[in-house]
């Protein structure tokens, strides 16, 4: 039997219930992972850190979050090639535990944005297959837009790590970004929630496009 | 002992808070050339000593209190 997807759960976080049945979408074993626990990384086959409002988005978003122990578990499995996914608030608990480069800060508009957005696939990921065409995701986020330093940002690109980017911006993110991966291409991160677009009644099914990788 | 830690947002970094404030001030007669708005963390540190509170602080605010990438900081000694 196929091993479970492991789903990370902080208080806060309110986007694992999708996850979890995006995964049962995809005919996989989706599991809890709580945020207190240490676990084998070896007894799962990926991992998916859900959006939401890990610790209220106190001090940072996602900065509380990234210093829990379940982190310290998943930080192992992403150095060890296992693939891991992070969306919305599951990307800047990501980039704020250093899994991920670069930093995700209050929307240019100062509103929260709620809409959805046509995705360029940028660069081939273990989460994504490059192009040509665009991913059709909803967005919802008050903390989106993609930050760094723009020599360092010229690199990320350079090193091919932004892996989407937006059709037309939204957030005002530096040159469109929309994702980011490490520099094995295992640890994704993306602002768009692909687990909020598994069938045609819901606007979309271009998510399964996404976790189409966990059954590679 | 307490330090306070001064967290504002890099130059380089749109600062929306700020931007807002900004030009509420702007439309009430009060503008002003910029106005960047932060974070204030007091720690109290049981400690008595000012270097060993001051360089436990800067531990802290860089273990997880600011973001270099978007942030800088300052400590301060809160006096009473």
């Amino acid at each position: 039997m196929a091993k479970p997807v492991g789903i990370l759960r902080f208080l806060g976080t309110n986007c694992d219930r999708d996850v979890w049945q995006a995964i049962e979408a995809m005919d996989l074993q989706p599991q809890w992972l709580w945020h207190e626990d240490r676990f084998e990384i070896d007894d799962y086959q990926g991992f998916v850190v859900p959006g939401g409002f890990s610790y209220g988005d106190y001090l940072r978003c996602g900065a509380l979050a990234a210093k829990a122990p379940v982190m310290k578990s998943l930080g192992e499995a992403a150095a060890k090639g296992y693939p891991v996914l992070g969306i919305c608030n599951g990307f800047q608990i990501l980039c704020e535990s250093k899994l991920l480069p670069g930093a995700l800060v209050r929307n240019e508009s100062r509103r929260f944005i709620d809409q959805w957005v046509d995705l360029k696939l940028a660069s081939p990921t273990r989460w994504s297959a490059k192009g040509p065409g665009t991913l059709r995701l909803p967005i919802a986020h008050g903390e989106g837009r993609f930050v760094m330093d723009e020599t360092d940002l010229k690199k990320l690109f350079d090193a091919e790590q932004v892996w989407c980017t937006y059709s037309e911006n939204p957030n005002g993110s530096l040159r469109d970004v929309a994702g980011v991966c490490n520099a094995a291409k295992n640890v994704c991160g993306l602002m768009p929630h692909p687990e909020r677009a598994m069938f045609d009644w819901m606007g979309s099914e271009d998510g399964r496009k996404i976790f189409n990788a966990l059954l590679q | 002992m307490k330090i306070g830690v001064k967290i504002l947002p890099k130059n380089e970094v749109l600062d929306s808070q700020g931007r807002a404030v900004e030009s509420t001030l702007k439309n009430h007669g009060r503008a002003v050339n910029q106005c960047r708005v932060g974070k204030y963390v007091q720690l109290d540190i049981g400690e008595n000593d000012e270097g060993k509170a001051l360089s436990k602080a800067k531990e802290i605010a860089e273990f997880v209190l600011y973001n270099p990438l978007i942030e800088t900081y300052e400590l301060e000694v809160v006096k009473k």
